[in-house]
């Protein structure tokens, strides 16, 4: 059974169609990364998967639960990291973990998952006044912080030094091998190289290729697949 | 595993972090209770307005026991959760196992105890100016006080809910200003005219008085009562109607 599964679903907002027929699996103990050009209907994929969203038609089923309206034992084995932060503007980063933790039965130890992700630097700046790098860790400390099964993050190093993106693929990755499904949304190839084991491209509502790296990339680098797959051969 | 805390354990940790939250905002202060502090001397050593009926302090005390709820239940609520909603929060807390039925939980229990560290600084600054509240009015002056927070909790989340953090900011600040003429400080009873024959329908009429009747006269104030209540539950309705929960 896959962690995530998207069957032949549809969205649309008025007459705008953001996703018709877009399908997809990920299994458990794998990166998946999405990738699409803005307007993919990545975002609204990922929303239907955490809950946020109801399908019009289709199905989508994360640990074979339907996310809308899904109770709390469900919402517990999923992370989530919203692509606007979702973190309340005035708190500072470790009061706030310790919040977030207190919400599970069994969390990660927050000092620790803090000092892995270079918190504590930052720890005496409220949310407002971070910088988007050190928003984007305090936000993936959020998503990890219940030990989840099914792990979403969008753009989770968008706004990183170089250092510190290299510790967070480390991390994702860490989360893979021990078990957790993680869907990565991002728009960078250097990451979906470096991270996935399956990669899902969409364009125009729509899956345009799904399967391993390998298999997606062929004998071309992902960069290349990619402007293949969605501009119709035109780079 | 990765299974949920125990619902009570989620709501209580809400609680306290918003609470946290509250009180460690100054502006919010400001209005919580440095304002009623003014209020509350500046209607004690003055003789105007009239209060109607009784002693000076008395009546200011109750009506600056009013004020305080709508401080924090309506205007503070308002701006924190329409900011909330705009950044995101509200949407992120909803799919995390606290929930949106254990975030309102965790809301209304916040407003309930800065409520009480709001009862308890105001209170002793009132005795020392020499509030002697009756005993006896007492419990329906506490009954009071929840309804009150319920009403004004369900218009903050109305506004919240519903229209741009700026201009949820502006009019719930406007709004507690207007309130203060419009029950809470000034008894319904002595406003002018046409005025005085609305304002007791109005929640912060109702709020207000409710508050002298009990604390001032001892009496159990049924009728404001009611429209508590009512603005409470219909409030209430319309919130689950109409909220956004994203921005």
């Amino acid at each position: 059974m896959a962690a995530v599964e998207v069957r032949d679903v549809h969205r649309s907002y008025g007459r705008v169609e953001a996703l018709c027929g877009a399908s997809w699996n990920a299994s458990a103990g794998t990166v998946t990364c999405l990738l699409g050009p803005n307007g993919a209907g990545k975002t609204t994929t990922v929303e239907c998967l955490e809950g946020l969203q109801r399908v019009d038609r289709g199905m989508v089923r994360v640990l074979d639960t339907d996310p809308w309206g899904a109770p709390a034992t469900h919402r517990s084995r999923v992370g989530v990291m919203l692509q606007d932060g979702g973190l309340p503007n005035t708190s500072r980063p470790l009061p706030l973990l310790r919040h977030l933790a207190a919400l599970y039965a069994s969390p990660r130890e927050v000092t620790a998952l803090a000092e892995r992700l270079g918190i504590p630097e930052f720890a005496g700046t409220p949310i407002r006044r971070m910088s988007g790098g050190q928003k984007q860790r305090v936000a993936l400390a959020a998503a990890l912080v219940g030990d989840p099964e099914v792990l979403f993050l969008d753009e989770p190093t968008a706004g990183l030094d170089p250092h510190a993106r290299l510790e967070v693929w480390r991390l994702i990755r860490e989360e893979a091998d021990r078990g957790a499904a993680v869907v990565v949304t991002t728009h960078s190839f250097e990451e979906a190289e470096r991270l996935a084991d399956a990669v899902v491209i969409m364009a125009a509502g729509r899956v345009v290729a799904s399967g391993t790296l390998a298999a997606v990339r062929r004998e071309r680098t992902l960069e290349d697949a990619y402007f293949d797959l969605t501009s119709g051969g035109m780079p | 595993m990765s299974a949920p805390a125990v619902p009570a354990a989620r709501i209580r940790s809400q609680a306290r972090f918003e609470t946290m939250t509250l009180l460690r905002n100054g502006e919010q202060l400001l209005v919580a209770v440095v304002l009623p502090a003014m209020a509350l001397v500046g209607l004690t050593v003055s003789q105007s307005p009239s209060l109607g009926p009784g002693r000076r302090v008395d009546l200011a005390a109750a009506g600056v026991l009013a004020l305080a709820v709508v401080s924090t239940a309506f205007t503070g609520q308002a701006i924190s959760t329409g900011f909330d909603r705009r950044y995101g929060v509200l949407r992120y807390l909803g799919v995390s196992p606290l929930g949106r039925s254990g975030l309102l939980a965790g809301k209304v229990l916040a407003v309930l105890a800065v409520l009480a560290v709001q009862v308890f600084a105001l209170g002793a600054l009132a005795l020392a100016l020499g509030w002697r509240p009756v005993l006896g009015g007492l419990l329906p002056a506490l009954i009071t006080l929840v309804l009150g927070a319920g009403a004004f909790v369900a218009l903050a989340l109305l506004l919240a809910g519903t229209i741009r953090a700026e201009a949820v900011l502006a009019l719930a600040n406007l709004v507690w200003v207007l309130l203060l003429g419009l029950g809470l400080l000034v008894p319904t009873a002595v406003l002018p005219g046409v005025l005085a024959r609305g304002t007791p329908y109005l929640p912060s009429g109702a709020l207000g008085d409710a508050l002298r009747a009990a604390l001032v006269h001892g009496q159990w104030p049924w009728s404001q009562w009611l429209v508590l209540v009512a603005w409470g539950a219909v409030g209430g309705w319309v919130v689950s109607r109409v909220f956004r929960w994203a921005a």
